[in-house]
């Protein structure tokens, strides 16, 4: 596996990304791609991240790459990273309820030899939840697609079996939403 | 042969047979338990009575004292049905069992055609005990007991047929008699003039543990699959007359190999040895537990085979051998006795 | 059988393996299809014990979390321990005792033997072999032992802390553990002779099951099942952590791909396990147990952060989301075991179910980890 090819893929794949998603953007510059060093603190709350890479400090954020990208591009990048030979790790939700997003997080990994993490994430709306599922590239998503979909609501499109996975088949809410007071 | 119909005689000897197979089925249940506590170093039963030796008696209270459950949808009848159909035939089948030269309660002349009659309805009563009770595990296991049993009564006759060439009987106590004398006549052995004894004797064996579904080939029961196998459904005496069923089967096993390939009620020592020469029930007893124990440490030491190796063993392996084996036995018969 | 053989034979019957069954170890329910013994499809459904740990995370501070550590897979809990408090040390910058790192190692290491243990006989035990089941329990209960009497809890630990173990370990604990292992070396052999040659017991695993390296790669799955198929990963060595890279030892690794292969590899890890702790109490330092500075709030800096460990059956990632408050905005944990399981539908078609079962043995399933 080439980590160098995998890095400049991503990135032209993020950049491809940038006009597409220009709902969220307020004031930051264009790309901050590229950036080394010290993980640049993109303070969470207050301003969401633009769509690029970043290679960020492996011994601080446990990953060596951080990418972000448009909704239409998680399936792109799943490509990019598995024909790399990498492994899919886990897929997880964040809930930004002040942005009024859900974040949707991909860990991916390589267990063929040296360590190289990437995280791949994008931001949908809250209340349009819906992201193209990437299990046709790692079956192994079906089931992380899934346990997010009954943590977050989130509508994974085209995936072959939407159903609740941990949570009973008959439950109506979604816990890990901010808004979830309970049940 | 008396045919005179002697009641008392009848009598005492129903009751003794009846006596016999529930206190073998009971205290063997008892041995296995502490058995194979023995050998997973843990103590087994200690506290009803010394050395737990009471805990079949409460064993079996507890049993009886139960509910009979009858789950929704079974087949009231056959479900009922089935528990006796394992207990019946084997105490049937101890009716032809010769203990002794004179112990035997009816000394048939067809006595082993008559065991593997009664012994074939074992398969029977775990084919509708699994059927009736209605439930998906059960159906599983009683469809691999009858294939099971099945595969294994070919070779088992076959063997029993080579025996039958070699001793020109069917009674079994004739059969005990042609082997009399110390060890080196029995049939187990090549000394006996059979240089095939012991093969024949180890697919016996092989067999005998596969008909009375033990392990390693308790596919029936199989407990990490099929929860409890045919009988996941029965509770309270209905499990208890499998369970007696079960041991009474192994009890029979035993006792039949003995006979057969054991010499029977005869000392493995010389009779010019006093007392320790002597014939009698006590030596078919040794050699009936001793077999019975080798049961049970087999049980406690090896993991389950899958049906198909199980399958194969039978058709590719015991089948085709226990065919050249009777060919061989017709042809030194022939030639040489 | 093959898939068309399978096709055409239209008699199939649904069959309910759990949530209450002996082969599952645990509330996991499959939902087989079935031709005669054939497996058709199997669909394990899960969360029977979910208790939405991750939600947890989110409303208790981080020392409060501490505890969820110990519940998530009860066999090896104390690499989930470490996994947990190594993230938060990373995000809040604390740094840890070197004799607290050796501690730290040891009793993780002990509670990975302990797992195996367990794991060897379960899983004989669902290939209907009773006996070793009861022998692995008693070297086990000598590795509960030592471990009670450092951590207080005999199953579900909570021993160590941001900036190092809640206390010291004391001399009888390192010589008691060395007794152990010694003890445990000269067993070895016999579950060796007694099992893994045991005529039976090969027949049932070598061939069954194979999980192709690519397999696992797709679904993810990691520790003993990716290692069984010939991939030489493992965290403590390809991202290495505490002391470990200070430590020598050997990834087993087996190419076969089958039950076999994922046993073989289990049986291995305990005597490398073995290995790391002696090195480790050879080395171990005398100093404190616990680092000075460690603030009683932890606030860690906006942002999120992930942390893997190589727990007993795979790769235990942890992303934990903070927006600067005292309790995660987001706890993600990546359990291995969820992983795993997820490629039994594929690996498990157009087996026997016998096969099926030995599969999902050498898986070695944790419920409440899956679940979480």
């Amino acid at each position: 596996m080439n980590k160098l090819n995998v890095i400049d893929e991503l990135k032209a794949l993020a950049a491809e990304g940038m006009p597409a998603a220009p709902e969220v953007a307020p004031v930051a510059p264009p790309a901050p791609e590229g950036e080394e060093g010290a993980a640049p603190k993109k303070a969470a709350p207050p301003a969401p991240r633009k769509n690029g890479l970043l290679e960020v400090v492996y011994a601080v954020k446990g990953v060596h790459v951080d990418v972000q990208v448009a909704v239409d591009q998680v399936v792109r990048a799943a490509q990019i990273i598995d024909g790399a030979g990498m492994t899919l790790e886990a897929i997880t939700g964040v809930d930004w309820i002040t942005d009024k997003e859900l974040e949707v997080v991909y860990d991916y990994s390589f267990t063929g030899g040296e360590c190289f993490r990437v995280v791949v994430r994008t931001r949908i709306p809250r209340d349009q939840p819906n992201i193209p599922t990437i299990s046709k590239v790692f079956p192994g998503a079906n089931w992380h697609e899934r346990e997010t979909f009954d943590f977050f609501g989130i509508n994974f499109e085209g995936h072959p079996q939407l159903e609740y996975l941990l949570l009973p088949e008959d439950c109506d809410f979604h816990p890990l939403l901010k808004d979830f007071k309970g049940c | 042969m008396d045919l005179g119909i002697n009641v008392v005689e009848m009598v005492i000897y129903l009751v003794g047979i009846i006596a016999f197979a529930a206190g073998n089925a009971a205290y063997l249940v008892w041995v296995e338990r502490k058995g194979a506590a023995h050998i997973q170093r843990r103590t087994g039963p200690k506290e009803v009575g010394p050395f737990g030796l009471l805990q079949p008696l409460a064993d079996g209270a507890k049993l009886m004292s139960k509910q009979i459950i009858f789950p929704d949808g079974v087949d009231k009848p056959l479900f009922m049905l089935a528990p006796l159909l394992a207990m019946v035939p084997a105490i049937m089948i101890f009716v032809t069992i010769p203990f002794s030269e004179t112990l035997v309660a009816r000394d048939i002349n067809i006595g082993l055609l008559m065991i593997f009659a009664f012994a074939s309805v074992n398969i029977l009563a775990l084919l509708i005990g699994g059927w009736a009770s209605r439930n998906k595990y059960a159906v599983i296991s009683a469809a691999r007991a009858v294939s099971q049993n099945v595969a294994y009564e070919i070779p088992m006759l076959v063997i029993t047929i080579t025996i039958v060439l070699i001793t020109g009987s069917m009674n079994l106590r004739e059969i005990v008699a042609s082997q009399a004398g110390p060890f080196w006549h029995w049939n187990i052995l090549p000394t006996n003039g059979n240089f095939l004894g012991p093969i024949t004797f180890i697919m016996f064996f092989i067999c005998s543990l596969a008909e009375t579904n033990r392990a390693p080939f308790d596919l029936g029961e199989a407990e990490s699959e099929l929860i409890a196998g045919f009988h996941t459904e029965y509770s309270s005496m209905g499990f208890g007359l499998f369970f007696m069923g079960e041991y009474a089967n192994i009890v029979i096993g035993a006792a039949l190999t003995t006979i057969l390939f054991l010499g029977g009620w005869y000392s493995p020592f010389p009779e010019t040895i006093p007392y320790l020469g002597t014939a009698g029930a006590w030596w078919f007893l040794v050699k009936m537990y001793l077999l019975i124990w080798t049961v049970v440490l087999i049980r406690w030491t090896y993991p389950r085979v899958t049906l198909w190796s199980l399958l194969n063993l039978s058709w590719k392996i015991l089948i085709p051998f226990s065919l050249l084996n009777l060919l061989a036995s017709a042809g030194l018969v022939k030639f040489l006795g | 059988m093959s898939s068309q053989a399978l096709s055409q034979n239209k008699e199939r019957f649904e069959l309910n393996l759990g949530p209450q069954h002996p082969a599952t170890h645990g509330v996991l329910r499959v939902k087989l299809l079935m031709d005669g013994e054939y497996i058709v499809n199997a669909e394990p459904v899960l969360g029977y014990i979910h208790r939405m740990h991750e939600l947890m995370g989110e409303n208790r501070t981080w020392a409060q979390y501490l505890p969820n550590m110990g519940r998530l897979d009860y066999l090896s809990a104390l690499s989930y321990n470490l996994g947990y408090v190594e993230l938060v040390e990373k995000m809040a910058g604390i740094e840890v005792p070197e004799r607290a790192e050796y501690i730290r190692v040891i009793t993780t290491e002990l509670n990975r033997i302990s797992s195996h243990l367990l794991w060897f006989g379960a899983f004989v035990l669902d290939l209907g072999g009773f006996t070793p089941l009861l022998y692995a329990f008693d070297d086990r209960e000598q590795i509960l032992d030592l471990l009670e009497a450092v951590t207080g809890a005999r199953l579900t630990y909570c021993y160590f802390r941001f900036g190092g173990c809640y206390n010291d370990v004391e001399d009888n604990f390192l010589s008691g553990t060395l007794a152990f292992i010694k003890r445990l070396r000269s067993r070895m052999p016999m579950y060796h002779n007694l099992v893994t040659k045991n005529v039976i017991l090969m027949q049932r695993l070598e061939g069954v099951g194979p999980i192709s390296a690519e397999m696992c790669r797709k679904y993810g799955a990691t520790g003993p099942v990716l290692r069984g198929s010939g991939v030489n990963y493992d965290v403590r060595k390809n991202e290495p952590y505490s002391i470990y890279p200070e430590i020598d030892f050997d990834v087993p690794v087996y190419h076969e791909c089958d039950s076999m292969a994922r046993y073989n590899v289990r049986m291995d890890e305990i005597d490398q396990c073995m290995r790391i702790i002696e090195q480790a109490i050879a080395k171990i330092p005398e100093g404190p147990v616990m680092a000075e500075k460690v603030p009683k709030m932890i606030k860690p800096e906006p942002g999120d952060y992930y942390h893997t460990v190589e727990a007993a059956r795979g790769s235990f990632g942890i992303r934990a989301v903070s927006d600067g408050k005292n309790q995660a905005y987001r706890m993600k944990l990546r359990s291995p075991t969820f992983s795993n399981l997820s490629l039994y539908q594929e690996a498990s078609k157009g087996m026997l179910l016998a096969d099926a079962l030995a599969l999902m043995g050498s898986l070695d399933l944790v419920i409440p980890e899956i679940d979480r």
